[in-house]
């Protein structure tokens, strides 16, 4: 079996071909085999399903947004009807999809398999993650239901506590939960790669995926908590109210505003590192290279993580803030594009020497790099002084954040989505369909975002209904670009569940790649492995697989 | 295989799975050994410490700040809380630390009997603690002193009508006291809760250790939840100087 000519799809004969007899999602059958599982895959699957259902909750904001903004005035809803709608949009987009997507998908179903383990850590902890996710999602549905919130997905002070008559408390508890969920994978995933690793799988020998997700995990189990009291606090005060944010009575909102973003801040990396991991997989897979410098793109991962931790303060340079704290917090800020930078050349010179080609997942990563370069950029500008007292709060912040999180991160996870499928499910879906739905999601995805930077430039405000006429035509375009993104995204959908049924066997490696996960069978066994692995080779050692013999990797039951 | 190069743990737990087939009821199929499983537990308990710190570290932040701001606020607020209770409850605590340790000292050398009976009594300081602690709760809401609609600055703003020697506040200083409470309220509660849920663990611990399950070898519960126990200990040992004690001016 060669490896060195462009990928070629490894399919079975179709009409002999089938999935392995025994594997993870026939083992045990029932809805309470699923809910009661402790099985890593199964539940990322579980969350697979559950992520989704609110991604399009959101995505259904979204456009009810863009609608309202189609024309100049208000007419679709009252103002207060458009503060819920972006605020649930927020707040289900960061906390019920960004953050978990990646990692609580991929990471779960992958990592253990990556490291050469029967499973995470902490099966009944994983489990309990997803309960926490889906109580978190249940009560940011019933904050909705009983009303909204409308306070924006950041909840600031004394707005959140003292103004607003809405179901800020609901809200709030719904984060509440959801954070522990997160916590808890972060500490599982943490624990997972110190102590359940194969022999021979060093640090250095462990895919990019891991180490982002480590990077990411770190985030999680040292941010979250922050959050966690500043929104205890918040409905504290709310309850008995009292003032330790409300200026009147003493308080001071700078504190949650302080407490509220060194959360925040490191969240967006807790969003962006698990993608930068799909990304170094899938560039490296179809460039047939080991990614050029590993260990600079490695520990690049937990360099962002720990800057991450001092730059909160760029969200505040118009609160008040003295100027010498915000000249030191517009420098650390800077400096944060430096290891992202790292990898951003490293992806680059990893592309420049390998043998290319662009099947679906690659196509992804391709828009990743793009608009994740420009996001970046963009952040940057927002970083100096000068030009974030012009821009803030403009809809130039809207179309950054929208290009790093949605044009990265969420690029990002429809190309993992994309590259381990097979793997996931044992079927390939449909490649032109799916090459089709790529490059629409980027011309949709431009046509979205693009023109928000102008109209930020040219001073529209953020998280207004109305605006004034002469902004109309770059609001249509945005508008309709929403409307090609939003078929971007319904066709994998579509054609990734007909895939389940109807899609072409995939084997056990279709890219030929060289991870542990595509040494075993797809879909994996339960406990993945027949016996532990013995790893022999670093990472992407794409000589070692075109050399391995069958019998030396432990694979099909 | 010949070139292995392996990281020198994980061979290791590797080759102690062979010799190391006799598993216990409790272990768990995805560990390839008990030794594994039980590092990984106590892992996974220091990080979730981790995150604890993180979490009261929020609230130490604010009240640092607001100390710094307030300072005359904080001073005679914290005049009204009782040092003897604190005093007293601190020593409670300790020793329910003190006995939880010898707890852990009685799984590991396998004494049923005393692990039972030391659980117990660190059950029975815990609940000392908390009862003191709500007596000393409802002692503040009798004087007004819980923030929110009933608060009363009478207190801090004429001190001598109410026999104190404190000197005056400035009515609006004496409203931050309302900042002071809140954040004794919520530091001391949160940590109480902390207690709470960690009483709720003792009795099933208890009652597992009654049937010997932790007496035999299997030791990790106890140990982590030791480790819990004494996070808590050490939390009320920053909360007790900062609330109750610093910068008091002689009354
Ligand atoms: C069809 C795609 C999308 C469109 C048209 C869209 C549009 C918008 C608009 C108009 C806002 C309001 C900004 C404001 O009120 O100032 C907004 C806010 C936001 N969007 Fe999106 N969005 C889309 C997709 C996404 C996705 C996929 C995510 C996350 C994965 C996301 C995350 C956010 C966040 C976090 C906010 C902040 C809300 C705030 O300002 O408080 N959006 N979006
Ligand atoms: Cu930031």
């Amino acid at each position: 079996m060669s490896a060195t000519s462009s990928t070629i799809l490894n399919l079975p004969d179709q009409s002999t071909a089938t999935l392995p007899k025994k594997n993870y999602i026939n083992a045990e059958h029932g809805l309470l085999s699923w809910l009661f599982t402790g099985d890593h895959k199964r539940i990322a699957m579980l969350y697979l399903i559950s992520i989704t259902f609110f991604f399009f909750i959101g995505g259904a904001f979204a456009g009810l947004i863009r609608l309202e903004l189609l024309t100049p005035q208000p007419d679709l809803v009252a103002s207060d009807t458009y503060n819920k709608f972006f605020t649930m949009h927020g707040i289900i987009m960061i906390f019920l999809f960004l953050v978990p997507s990646v990692p609580a998908t991929l990471g779960n179903f992958l990592i253990p398999i990556m490291l050469g383990a029967k499973d995470l850590a902490f099966p009944k902890i994983n489990l309990l993650s997803w309960y926490l996710y889906m109580a978190g999602g249940t009560f940011t549905l019933a904050a909705l239901v009983l009303g909204g919130v409308d306070t924006g997905w950041t909840f600031t002070t004394p707005l959140s506590t003292h103004y607003l008559n809405t179901h800020v408390i609901t809200a709030a508890t719904a984060i509440f939960i959801a954070g522990f969920s997160s916590i808890f994978t972060g500490l599982n995933f943490i624990v997972t790669i110190h102590r359940m690793r194969a022999p021979g799988m060093t640090w250095f020998r462990m895919p990019l995926f891991v180490w982002s997700n480590y990077a990411a995990s770190l985030l999680m189990v040292l941010g979250t908590p922050v959050l966690a009291i500043a929104i205890v606090l918040v409905a504290l005060e709310r309850t008995f109210g009292i003032g330790v944010f409300d200026p009147t009575k003493g308080g001071d909102p700078l504190l949650f505003q302080h407490l509220f973003w060194f959360y925040s801040h490191p969240a967006v990396y807790i969003m962006i590192l698990p993608g930068m991991g799909v990304i170094s997989e899938v560039i490296s897979t179809f460039s047939r290279k080991r990614v050029f410098g590993y260990t600079a793109v490695a520990f690049s991962s937990v360099a962002i993580a720990l800057f991450g931790f001092f730059v909160w303060e760029h969200h505040m340079f118009i609160m008040g803030v003295s100027n010498y704290s915000a000249l030191v917090f517009s420098l650390l800020t800077m400096l944060v594009a430096v290891p992202s930078a790292i990898k951003i050349f490293n992806w680059a010179f990893t592309l420049q020497q390998g043998s290319i080609t662009f099947e679906t997942p690659m196509l992804y990563a391709f828009g990743f790099l793009g608009l994740f370069t420009i996001g970046g950029l963009t952040g940057v500008f927002l970083g100096s002084l000068g030009m974030d007292i012009h821009l803030t709060e403009t809809y130039f912040i809207v179309a950054h954040f929208h290009f790093v999180m949605v044009g990265g991160m969420l690029m990002a996870f429809l190309s993992g989505i994309h590259f381990w499928w097979p793997k996931m499910t044992g079927r390939m879906y449909p490649e032109s369909l799916s090459k089709l739905a790529a490059v629409v999601t980027f011309i949709g995805f431009n046509l979205t975002f693009l023109p928000q930077f102008i109209l930020g430039y040219l001073g529209m405000p953020r998280r207004y209904h109305a605006y004034p006429p002469e902004f109309q035509v770059l609001n249509v375009l945005s508008t309709a670009g929403a409307t090609v993104l939003g078929v971007g995204y319904l066709l994998p959908m579509l054609y990734l569940a007909w895939s389940l049924k109807y899609g072409a066997i995939a084997g056990n490696n279709p890219w030929q790649a060289t991870g542990l996960e595509w040494q075993i069978q797809s879909p994996p066994l339960t406990e993945n492995f027949i016996e532990v692995p013995i790893v022999d080779h670093e990472a992407y050692d794409y000589e070692w697989l075109a050399h391995k013999t069958q019998h030396e990797v432990t694979t099909v039951g | 295989m010949d070139n292995v190069i392996t990281h020198p743990h994980t061979h290791e737990t590797a080759v102690a799975a062979e010799h190391h087939h006799q598993a216990l009821p409790q272990h768990r199929h995805h560990f390839e050994t008990e030794e594994q499983q039980r590092e990984a537990a106590s892992f996974g308990m220091w990080l979730f410490l981790l995150t604890e710190i993180m979490f009261f570290g929020g609230m130490f932040f604010a009240y640092l700040l607001y100390r710094n701001w307030y300072y005359d606020a904080f001073v005679a607020a914290s005049n009204q809380l009782s040092i003897p209770l604190g005093a007293f409850n601190t020593v409670v605590l300790i020793g329910s630390g003190f006995f939880m340790a010898l707890g852990v000292w009685a799984a590991e050398v396998k004494k049923k009997g005393l692990l039972v009976l030391f659980l117990v009594i660190t059950t029975i300081l815990g609940a000392i603690f908390l009862g003191v602690k709500a007596d000393e709760y409802h002692e503040k809401w009798e004087k007004h002193h819980i923030p929110g609609a009933h608060f009363d600055v009478s207190e801090f703003v004429n001190p001598h009508a109410f026999g104190l020697k404190e000197t005056p506040l400035a009515p609006d200083m004496a409203q931050r006291t309302q900042v002071f409470f809140f954040l004794y309220f919520a530091m001391t509660g949160m940590h109480a809760l902390h207690m709470i849920i960690g009483i709720g663990i003792l009795f099933w611990l208890t009652w597992r250790a009654h049937f010997g399950e932790f007496t035999s070898g299997y030791v990790a519960p106890i140990e982590n939840f030791g480790l819990y126990w004494h996070f808590v200990d050490i939390v009320w040992l920053f909360l007790f100087p900062l609330l109750y004690l610093i910068n008091r001016h002689p009354v």
